[in-house]
């Protein structure tokens, strides 16, 4: 079972990583479309049609991989996370249905017509049918990210003991749930700035190279100023989205933190730590006084909790939910005794705790002290990778508000002097893998971060998968690497390919590498 | 509204995405498989995959969100079914994967060793799914090992999974999936018939006529063979209860799965329409009215699909190892609650859906000569 488990988790990591490789990217490449498009319409220069069709060319080449790793997703939750299905489909499949009906139809719907009306509508027209794609892209992220954000924060739901599962009590406070949206922002945002880095690097290459100036220029700049805003943005929504995992989720954020003991106001920020998961200390530390405070709760005179006193709170935690769970085993045997219901229904906040115990026996009148201990130390994820994953985000993050602002600040104007800053383009260029590896970060943050659970206080990982067998698993994780890979190579091939032939790939004339050639 | 109500509108809704994914994402994989069939240079190749390039990924979508609606409305449906036919599933995944990169990549490099390669990837990729998925409704017909312990943990009951999957591939399974895979190639070929002209079209449509009567033909036999096949019989099950497939009863009756033919008369209309459409497409096609052939080709699949969920009704996923463990209808639904919200959701969105499908095909429309793509060969498929 455990390795079944540890199978089915490495199968989704896989899969939802090779996703989010090509997601971030169509999130922000759709609105730089649009902007490029938007200022074809508006002054009339062909060139900046040409800007349109050429990255649109390559967000082609990638948005065709998002769509076919996006399938997987969709089907994965029942073929390898049956129980999880059954327990929370009630609630979870509402914003799964939706994305499909009101985004994922509009964005490919209005993707086909991006690529093949060029010619059969006009301008404005085919402007708002980009409009539609990014609509639909974003809108897309807001419903996978609000069902995402309930995983985090189970909010607007109960549990029904006579259908064995957790049911839909408020749509509403799914779908505000502010964990949810600080989510949306921040994912969307994230994306935005994948896209800007991408278009900004590849530009530089063109600017470093002499290839195609007008057109490298003007690509150069759009991106830089979509950069620097959504940088902006990135920043301050990542900032929201710590400060609900201060409030949601303890545990999550003491690792994130490297904070053992209940410290008293104001507390550090640590730059650098050891975190021992065995000691429960850390055996190195480097922090900076007050940031603590200012960055986790905003404030200076609230405590903050230390991963030990959490364990010894979810130690009596789980020691109600194995009371509530045997409740809930007599009302299964006899489902029409209203006093019994009653008390179940009383204690049924505590049942996700008792299920906790459930990776060490299966009778629950067998629950040893020793079993309770190890499953409340375990509430704590490991702290040494979250700690450092976080970190990695969050400097990248600002890395990329310094490299927007120097791009902004020295290519508006008259001067074309940046053209000479090679640093400058050489930055962009090499930067180009790393908001992919910020992106990978955070979502190790967010899912790792939110460890024993899959439904947080609700419905332990270890509860979750299909009961199937370890040959399945084998059989399926070495299909889809074998198949992600074949695809991700004559991906990047040919947008390598692409991207170093520039515009004169749309055969215009007009291009370098061209015939003919207008300078 | 009625508990009752709602679950009967989910169990119509999900018909109607079935229905709907099948012509719709049917058309652009009869396309896909026809293409290295009746496009015999590369330009013909192209016509025929530009006649479904613009469209093909909206039409995936009523896939998406078909699993998504049967996660929202049948949660018990979507876990039993996806994990309890594991390999399958993956298999229907897989081949699927072939085709955004088939068509987005094949015209993106001018060699004819990586064009022909991709043609048949997009080959693959186009007449694999619609046999599975006839195949894997073959066997729900004759029920899934599997059963519900107290906590409703599913189990699955077969053997091994490997014998399992191969079991699956059992004759009748597979005349399912020659039903299925012969009308999808049909309706590509209506479709191809529409949108071509000349040879090509000519021979688009002699693979409608073919695939369509091998479709009639199987269809038929199936009949024939469903009476002799294990059917089931529900008792004790409330149509308004909670949604814990554990408290009705189940019989194994030879031959019921027509019971419901004689219950309700009405319903023989479904595979009336089915064989009526399938006929009247190829009589249509041969009078060279493409147009109203394709209607009736929608019309056959439509009639097809309703006869297997009316045969079953008010089964969806019977279990062959533990009867009482199958899901139904009435027993293996999202909460009252979530019904109606999604009813809601389906009745704002499913109109608006259609409505820009439609303005985006008319906007497309008209023949796709090998001149046209030669002209714009740079932005093309
Ligand atoms: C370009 C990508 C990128 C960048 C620059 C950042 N992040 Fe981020 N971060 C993500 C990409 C990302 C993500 C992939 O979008 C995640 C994963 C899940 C999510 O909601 O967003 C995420 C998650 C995530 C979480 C966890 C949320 C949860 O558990 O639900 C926190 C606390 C932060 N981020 C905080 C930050 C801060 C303070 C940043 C600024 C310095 C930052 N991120 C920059
Ligand atoms: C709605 C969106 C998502 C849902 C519902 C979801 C849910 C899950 C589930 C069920 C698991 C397996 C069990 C577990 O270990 O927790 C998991 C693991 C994981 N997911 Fe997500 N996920 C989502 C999006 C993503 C995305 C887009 C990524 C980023 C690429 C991601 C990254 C991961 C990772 C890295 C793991 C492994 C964590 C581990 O080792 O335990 N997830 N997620
Ligand atoms: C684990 C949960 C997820 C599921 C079930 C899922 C499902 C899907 C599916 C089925 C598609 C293909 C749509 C098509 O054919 O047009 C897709 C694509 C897409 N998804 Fe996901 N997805 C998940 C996670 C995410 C997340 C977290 C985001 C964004 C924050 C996201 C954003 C997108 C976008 C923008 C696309 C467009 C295609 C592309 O990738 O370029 N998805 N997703």
């Amino acid at each position: 079972m455990e390795t079944l488990v540890d199978l089915s988790r490495l199968q989704f990591a896989i899969t939802a990583m090779y996703h989010f490789i090509f997601v971030p990217l169509t999130l922000g490449m759709t609105w730089l479309l649009v902007i490029m498009e938007s200022l074809y319409v508006v002054t009339g220069k062909e060139i900046y049609k040409d800007m349109t069709k050429f990255w649109g060319k390559l967000f082609g080449i990638n948005f065709a991989i998002g769509v076919t790793t996006g399938l997987t997703m969709e089907f994965q939750f029942g073929t390898n996370w049956a129980y999880y299905s059954h327990y929370v489909g009630d609630i979870f499949g509402v914003p799964l249905a939706i994305e499909g009906l009101m985004a994922f139809f509009l964005e490919s719907t209005f993707i086909g017509m991006f690529f093949f009306a060029w010619d059969r509508v006009s301008k404005k027209q085919h402007l708002f049918f980009t409009i539609l794609v990014a609509i639909g892209s974003n809108l897309s992220a807001l419903w996978i990210l609000v069902a995402n954000g309930w995983m985090q924060d189970p909010v607007g739901t109960v549990f029904n003991p006579i259908t064995m599962r957790m049911e839909l009590s408020s749509f509403f406070d799914v779908l505000f749930s502010p964990v949810a949206q600080a989510k949306f922002f921040h994912t969307v945002c994230a994306g935005y700035v994948t896209a800007s880095v991408f278009v900004l690097g590849i530009s530089s290459f063109y600017l470093l190279k002499k290839q195609d100036l007008p057109f490298a220029r003007r690509s150069f700049k759009v991106a830089a100023l979509f950069g620097l805003f959504s940088s902006v943005a990135v920043i301050i929504m990542g900032d929201q989205s710590g400060l609900y995992v201060y409030h949601a989720q303890p545990t999550k954020l003491v690792a994130i933190e490297g904070i053992w003991e209940t410290e008293q106001a104001p507390v550090g920020w640590s730059l650098i730590a050891i975190p021992d998961q065995e000691k429960q200390t850390n055996t190195f530390d480097i922090s900076i006084p007050y940031v603590g405070s200012l960055v986790l709760n905003h404030d200076l005179s609230t405590p903050i909790k230390g991963a030990k006193e959490i364990i010894a709170e979810n130690q009596e935690k789980i020691i109600k939910g194995q009371q509530a769970l045997l409740l809930l085993e007599q009302l299964r045997k006899d489902p029409h005794n209203p006093q019994l219901a009653e008390v179940v229904k009383a204690n049924s906040e505590y049942l996700g705790y008792g299920l906790l115990l459930k990776k060490y026996t299966d009778d629950l009148t067998k629950v040893t002290p020793d079993m309770v201990s190890k499953a409340a130390v375990e509430t704590v994820p490991n702290m040494l990778s979250l700690f450092y994953s976080f970190r990695l985000m969050f400097f990248l993050g600002f890395s990329y508000f310094v490299l927007f602002a120097l791009a902004v600040w020295s290519s508006y104007g008259k001067s074309t002097k940046y053209e000479t800053k090679t640093w400058l383009l050489k930055w962009a260029l090499w930067w180009i893998p790393t908001p992919w590896l910020a992106c990978w970060a955070g979502w190790f943050v967010a899912e790792y971060g939110r460890q024993p659970w899959t439904i947080y206080g609700i419905l332990p990982t270890y509860q979750s998968a299909s009961s199937l067998t370890s040959g399945e698993l084998i059989f399926s994780l070495t299909g889809f690497f074998v198949i992600y890979t074949a695809l991700l190579i004559v991906e990047l091939w040919l947008m390598f390919k692409y991207a170093k032939l520039g515009p004169s790939s749309l055969g215009t004339g007009k291009y370098q590498f061209e015939k003919g050639q207008v300078k | 509204m009625e508990y009752a109500i709602l679950r009967f509108i989910w169990w119509a809704l999900v018909g109607v995405l079935l229905i709907g994914l099948m012509i719709m994402d049917g058309h652009d994989m009869g396309v896909g498989t026809l293409s290295p069939f009746v496009g015999k240079t590369d330009s013909e190749r192209r016509a025929a995959i530009n006649s479904v390039a613009p469209h093909w990924d909206g039409n995936q979508v009523w896939f998406i969100t078909a699993g998504g609606a049967i996660f929202a409305a049948w949660p018990l449906v979507y876990a039993a079914s996806f994990s309890m036919l594991y390999i399958a599933i993956l298999a229907v995944l897989w081949t699927l994967f072939l085709r955004a990169p088939a068509f987005d990549y094949r015209s993106k490099i001018e060699n004819p060793k990586w064009r022909s390669t991709w043609d048949w990837v997009l080959f693959v990729g186009s007449a694999v799914p619609p046999l599975l998925f006839g195949v894997a409704f073959g066997n729900v017909i004759q029920g899934v090992p599997f059963h519900y312990d107290n906590s409703m943990r599913l189990t699955s009951d077969a053997v091994n999974p490997l014998l399992g999957f191969i079991g699956l591939l059992n004759p009748f399974a597979l005349l399912c999936g020659v039903v299925s895979f012969a009308m999808t190639a049909a309706h590509g070929g209506v479709y191809l018939t529409l949108r071509t002209e000349g040879a090509m079209q000519a021979r688009a449509r002699k693979a409608n006529i073919i695939f369509a009567t091998i479709a009639i033909l199987g269809f038929a036999l199936g009949g024939l063979w469903i009476g002799h096949i294990n059917g089931y019989v529900a008792t004790n099950l409330d149509p308004n209860g909670e949604s814990n497939p554990l408290f009705k009863t189940v019989e194994v009756v030879q031959g019921a799965w027509l019971n419901n033919y004689k219950l309700y008369p009405v319903a023989i209309l479904a595979p009336v329409l089915g064989f009526a459409g399938l006929i009247l497409s190829i009589v249509f096609n041969s009078k060279l009215k493409a147009g109203v052939a394709f209607v009736f080709s929608g019309i056959g699949m439509a009639g097809i699909i309703l006869t297997a969920g009316v045969s079953l009704f008010p089964f969806v996923l019977p279990s062959s190892s533990n009867p009482v463990s199958s899901l139904t209808a009435w027993d293996a639904t999202s909460s009252e609650h979530t019904l109606l919200l999604m009813l809601v959701a389906a009745l704002i969105f499913t109109p608006i859906v259609l409505t820009y499908t439609s303005w985006v095909y008319r906007i497309m429309r008209g023949k796709l000569t090998t001149a046209r793509i030669e002209e714009n060969s740079n932005s093309m498929y």
